[in-house]
């Protein structure tokens, strides 16, 4: 099957600052891709260029099987895009901004006018929808910037930082919105909220310094922590010495981290080596010992510890080493 | 000439950007109140006893100078400013589309100012009997000649974030197309520079080719260099546009 978005090589220098660095990744329907990066990293550049709003300096962009420099007007028709900041024309009311955009869009009016109520309606925006947008909240105005992107019923959808200033049940509105439209088409959003990853995105990417640095999903991201599949126990206080030296001698065991005492109990986090799973031995043994654990689970991983490892680079096997 | 629905969209959204704050309104009034007073007073109107318009096409010029950069420098930069021009160049329009979209959006505004001068018009058919062929050739003239102030202004427009430089380089660049045709500075140039440029630079002005026309002679090559300004400075916006966007 064609892909969404084909992007290769791609590469963008302003003057001395390099800011993409030969980016490659394809985008298929129904997948929503997580842009991650930290500030400055280059995901609003490499959108801006899937987008045609900047000329690469190096490098191929296709979307819906257009090439963005070849046919851009076939290529933006097919795509709906919020710029970072959610910019809106801030003298009209989000209804005249809609018909605009609508209008560029060459939406037959009937079909436009009923796209415009399906959207406001879907995104909650009546009660703003007649006052100009610049008096607008930045919640409202992100969400507008959302409606317009969405109002042809794009393909493919590219949104910068879609969540970006909207309180948390506004964010769980938008994820939720992002979800229900993802099975037919194909979305890339830019975040540097990690758990809006695991919420919604089939796929992630990290850039870091205009570099790719990881492509997968948010699962595969997950099982990079060094606590993958770690153990966490709360055990009566006097016990905790006793267990800690037993387990530290179990196989499979690569680490035991002391989270310290909460009230009576203690809590310690026991490292799987190479996130293999070590619960039912770990469960097992502490048994054995004749100590009843008052909690035991699996931690999964922690998405923000990969996310730095991963874009401090080098660090990441320092940190190994260490451990 | 068949424009494209996206122009006409961009058209439409830019004058109604004129029309949502009070400063379009604030502007006709202004627009008015010195046709008027350049008219009546400076152009002696009642003293001269004549039945016609020339006093008022006289200072259209002056007037122009500074009232159209005054229009002309928002349309741009402010979309750079606020982010927009990422929204709008995102949309399928090409840049040819949105650059002619706001020119003729402001172009209008302006020809509903001129219009607004109807009365002045009234008044001296009322006081006498004018040539009334001279006075529509004239205002055809005249928005002509806004139409090259605007395209001037527009590419401006185009190159900075800060609409009062707009203004003022805008100010700047128009009075010297406006000069060009004075004496002053063609018997400057005549002192050394070679007649064909002296001509050349006089073919330039603004007023060589309105003042022929508000004598009422319609001649094609007076239409013609205002078309080709048009189109030479709408040409350089997207060019302009093209190389700053991104900043
Ligand atoms: N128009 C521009 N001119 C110069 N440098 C820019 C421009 N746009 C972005 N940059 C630089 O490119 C880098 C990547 O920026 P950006 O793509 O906005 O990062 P992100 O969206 O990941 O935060 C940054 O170092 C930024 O300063
Ligand atoms: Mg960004």
């Amino acid at each position: 099957m064609q892909h969404a978005i084909e992007v290769r090589g791609l590469d963008k220098r302003f003057g001395q600052v390099h800011a993409v660095k030969n980016v490659s990744f394809t985008l298929s329907y129904g997948e929503v891709l997580g842009f991650l990066g930290p500030n400055g990293a280059g995901k609003s550049t490499t959108m801006k260029m899937i987008c045609g709003f900047l000329e690469p300096t190096a490098g191929h962009v296709t979307v819906a099987g257009h090439a963005i420099d070849e046919d851009p007007i076939a290529a933006r028709r097919a795509i709906g895009y919020l710029p970072e900041g959610a910019p809106a024309y801030g003298e009209m009311t989000p209804r005249a901004f809609f018909e605009f955009i609508g209008r560029v869009r060459g939406l037959e009016r009937r079909y436009l006018e009923s796209r415009i109520r399906e959207v406001v309606a879907r995104i909650h925006l009546e009660s703003v929808i007649d006052r100009p947008i610049e008096t607008l909240s930045k919640g409202f105005k992100r969400r507008v910037g959302l409606a317009q992107a969405i109002l042809h019923d794009p393909r493919i959808l590219i949104l910068d930082e879609p969540t970006d200033g909207l309180d948390p049940n506004q964010k769980h509105e938008v994820r939720s919105l992002i979800r229900e439209m993802a099975a037919e088409k194909a979305i890339i959003i830019s975040t540097h909220i990690l758990e809006e990853v695991d919420a919604i995105c089939s796929n992630t990417l990290i850039i870091a310094d205009g570099r790719l640095c990881f492509r997968g999903t948010p699962a595969e991201l997950q099982s990079r922590s060094r606590q993958h599949n770690a153990v966490l126990l709360r055990l009566p206080e006097m016990d905790a010495i006793r267990v800690r030296g037993e387990l530290a001698r179990l196989p499979g065991v690569a680490a035991i981290d002391d989270l310290g005492r909460a009230g009576a109990s203690h809590r310690l986090r026991v490292c799987a080596q190479e996130g293999r799973p070590i619960i039912a031995p770990i469960a097992e043994r502490v048994r054995a010992l004749g100590i009843e654990p008052e909690e035991i689970a699996v931690d999964y991983g922690r998405l923000d510890e990969v996310f730095r490892n991963i874009t401090l680079g080098s660090l990441t096997d320092n940190r190994r080493a260490l451990t | 000439m068949i424009l494209s629905p996206q122009t006409l969209a961009v058209a439409r959204r830019e004058l109604g950007a004129y029309f949502a704050t009070p400063v379009a309104y604030v502007f006709i009034v202004i627009f008015l109140f010195l046709a008027g007073v350049f008219t009546f007073y400076v152009g002696a109107f009642f003293e001269r006893g004549q039945a016609d318009l020339l006093p008022f096409f006289q200072f259209h010029p002056w007037l122009y100078l500074f009232l159209i950069p005054a229009i002309s420098m928002r349309l741009w930069s402010e979309e750079r400013k606020t982010g927009t021009v990422e929204l709008l160049m995102t949309l399928p329009l090409t840049l040819g589309d949105a650059v002619l979209g706001k020119f003729l959006a402001a172009w209008a505004f302006t020809g509903i100012a001129l219009a607004l001068t109807f009365p002045i018009w009234i008044t001296v058919n009322y006081l006498g009997d004018p040539d009334n062929t001279i006075i529509l050739v004239s205002y055809l003239g005249s928005f002509l000649m806004a139409g090259g102030f605007l395209a001037i202004g527009a590419c401006i427009s185009a190159t900075t974030k800060n609409q009062v430089i707009a203004f003022v380089v805008s100010l700047v660049v128009c009075f010297l197309f406006v000069l060009a045709g004075y004496p002053v500075v063609l018997d400057f140039f005549s002192g050394w520079a070679p007649p064909a440029l002296v001509q050349a630079i006089g073919s330039l002005s603004f007023l060589t080719h309105y003042s022929a026309l508000t004598k009422g002679v319609v001649d094609l090559r007076d239409v013609l260099y205002f078309a080709a300004l048009i189109g030479f400075w709408l040409y350089a916006n997207t060019v302009v546009i093209e190389l700053k966007k991104a900043e």
